[in-house]
């Protein structure tokens, strides 16, 4: 059905569509539109989840831990300060390997206050053992939702996925939203160690270093497993409803010389700026990553590469600069722009391509006197 | 006498200190809950005492969760075991520190939204893991590891703040009155929503007392005064036997604080201030039980 909606209202639809057992959800700007409208999906009797109004985000992903290990599919929703407040449940869920799927709508971590968007908060769960994916569009962010719960719950990877959307550019703007009739697309959860009281164990409890060492290790195992399980899926998706993504979203690069490399948001308003450049005779391309966690193997040889890196890392640098710098032996043009909602145009974008240098590091807008 | 059924559920040869009175209580706590039940623990001594991957001393499900978040666990876990229609018991088994400090504010949330659960606090009044660092349920004048000249402040009354949630049902118990806890439980577990349940545990390494004396030393806290026996049922508030009889004619409190070395050299002021405490609790039960407070 073709709809017209906001980034987060497609994230509800789709988790509607889905139908978790439990959700447990903390409200917090820019996320409180998805919560609120899943409330009045479970209040109309549209959705048959058991919704649990937790007093924290910390809570929120402990509720899902205990929900999520007796099998249930779970689901829950946060933001900047929100996915901070609940790291230490962000580890246990990975490590518990528990397929919860949790939409993360990008914002600023204060102080000061700011609730516009920027990745540094999802980017400091990047270690986490989670799933990461970043969209662009409403309709993206919808088609990834369900994706996720498929992805998340399959017996090869069995670890949670973060669907990442930029806050208000993407989660309070509208644009059209097709739903599609979901089918047996993400099939029942059947998690192999969920609780049994007929076969009582201890999960969690003191582990030895060489057993926690495989245990850790089983993670990275399935996280490269994941791969696997992230192209077959949105093969299907492609089959069943017409729309693929894949690991990035590459936009006239073939025959690039130059390519910026960015996420979210960004990544569509730089696919303007290619259009802008080509016509001045500048072969540019754009790679929107998709997928960070795992981290996508890039194609980048021979030419330049300009990152956009809507985050920092203090005292380093762009932290998606540094993984195109390690894993795809690059030497980017590493621009630090949009954090805390700075505006950011396609003009702006056709400005870092044009005038970048290779190698070095510009924070867009800081002049010697900032 | 209330028949205590045979079957165990927590197996011997534990990791636990010699002299473990939480040991005890979650012996009687897993009898009377019998076998369609889960526990979610947070970090607490019973974290090391249920062994070490891959073996379990339990014949529950134990589900280990970080220190701050077993009640929000245990919520998740309840919401969907009955969402499946399941009677699973969910039993928050958790410490005083994981309770009274760092715990609160999920178990505050866990009770506040009515959820179908049982919450467990054994209380040695430190942080025992660790190493006996005082918490806030630890009482004055006890000495910790961070309180070497015996803790100034007062003990936490966690029983008040969860009283103020007006669950269906909460009790305090100890573990030297096992038939007491096992009803206890039994009961608390017969209730749908939110129920609580305070047991003090003595803990021989860290009050500093001979292990061969834990059972005495519940005993003496109750027959002293220092920690009354009590269930408050739908509102309605009952002092059970043995707190009622140490009501009318308590033993010294000299006699379960001499003994101990956690309070080897407390003050006059301190003696008072924890005297003090215990009668003014023990008069406003006394007045709830009556109906007039």
């Amino acid at each position: 059905m073709l709809t017209i909606a906001t980034g987060n209202k497609a994230v509800a639809s789709a988790v509607k569509q889905v139908s978790p057992d439990v959700i447990a959800a903390y409200p917090i700007t820019p996320q409180t539109e998805i919560v609120e409208q899943i409330a009045e999906y479970v209040t109309n009797g549209e959705l048959k989840s058991q919704y649990i109004p937790v007093e924290s985000e910390h809570s929120a992903m402990a509720a899902c831990i205990g929900a999520s290990v007796t099998g249930a599919r779970t689901f829950t929703a946060t933001s900047s300060h929100g996915l901070l407040y609940m790291h230490e449940m962000v580890n246990w869920a990975a490590g518990g390997r528990l397929p919860i799927v949790m939409a993360n709508v990008n914002r600023a971590i204060g102080p000061g206050w700011n609730i516009w968007a920027e990745h540094t908060d999802s980017m400091q769960e990047r270690d986490t053992g989670w799933l990461q994916v970043y969209v662009s569009t409403v309709q993206e962010a919808y088609d990834t939702t369900l994706m996720a719960f498929r992805i998340a719950e399959h017996d090869d990877v069995l670890l949670p996925v973060m669907v990442n959307l930029d806050g208000f550019s993407l989660s309070h703007i509208n644009q059209s939203l097709e739903t599609v009739d979901l089918g047996d697309f993400v099939p029942p959860l059947r998690l192999p160690h969920a609780i049994d009281v007929k076969n009582p164990r201890g999960y969690g409890p003191l582990t030895g270093p060489d057993e926690y060492f495989k245990f850790r290790w089983d993670i990275e195992r399935s996280m490269r497993d994941s791969c696997k399980v992230i192209e077959s899926t949105e093969q299907e998706f492609s089959r069943c409803f017409n729309r693929s993504y894949g690991f990035t979203d590459d936009y006239q690069v073939e025959d690039a010389d130059v390519v910026i490399v960015s996420m979210g948001t960004l990544g569509k308003e730089a696919e303007v700026a290619i259009d802008l450049l080509r016509k001045e005779g500048i072969r540019a391309g754009s790679m929107r990553i998709r997928w960070f966690r795992p981290f996508p193997k890039l194609d980048l040889a021979s030419r330049d590469v300009v990152v956009i890196d809507r985050d920092y890392s203090f005292g380093y640098g762009g932290i998606l600069a540094d993984a195109v710098r390690s894993k795809c032996r690059a030497e980017p043009y590493s621009v630090i722009a949009g954090l805390g909602g700075q505006e950011v145009t396609y003009d702006d974008i056709a400005g870092f391509i044009r005038g970048r240098r290779p190698g070095e590091e510009s924070w867009f807008g800081v002049t010697s006197d900032v | 006498m209330t028949e205590i059924p045979k079957e165990e559920y927590l197996f011997k040869c534990t990791s636990a200190c010699a002299g473990c009175s939480s040991s005890l209580v979650l012996r009687y706590v897993l009898k009377a809950a019998g076998p369609d039940t889960v526990l979610v623990m947070p970090a607490c001594c019973t974290s090391v005492i249920q062994g070490i991957y891959p073996n379990t001393a339990m014949n529950v499900p134990i589900y280990n969760v970080a220190f701050a978040a077993a009640a929000a666990c245990a919520s998740g876990m309840s919401a969907a075991f009955r969402a499946e229609k399941k009677a699973t018991n969910v039993i928050v088994y958790a410490g005083d520190g994981g309770t009274v400090d760092i715990g609160i504010q999920a178990l505050s949330g866990a009770f506040e939204r009515r959820t179908d659960f049982l919450y467990i606090c054994y209380d040695n009044e430190a942080y025992g893991n660790t190493g006996m660092q005082r918490s806030g349920a630890t009482p004055t004048g006890a000495r910790t590891t961070t309180t070497p000249g015996g803790k100034p402040d007062t003990k936490k009354d966690i029983d008040r703040i969860v009283e103020a949630h007006d669950p269906p049902y909460m009790a305090t118990a100890c573990s030297a009155y096992p038939q007491d806890l096992f009803k206890k439980v039994t009961k608390a577990l017969s209730i749908r929503g939110p129920k609580f349940i305070h047991v003090l545990a003595p803990c021989p390494p860290g009050w500093r007392y001979p292990t061969e004396q834990t059972v005495e030393m519940g005993k003496l806290a109750v027959k002293t005064g220092m920690w009354v026996l009590f269930e408050r049922e739908y509102g309605k508030v009952t002092i059970n036997g043995p707190s009622r009889a140490a009501m009318i004619k308590p033993l010294p409190v000299e006699d379960y604080l001499g003994p101990q070395g956690r309070f080897k050299g407390i003050s006059r002021e301190s003696v008072d201030a924890l005297v003090s405490l215990a009668r003014k609790n023990a008069k406003r039960l006394s007045l709830q039980e009556d109906g007039t407070c």
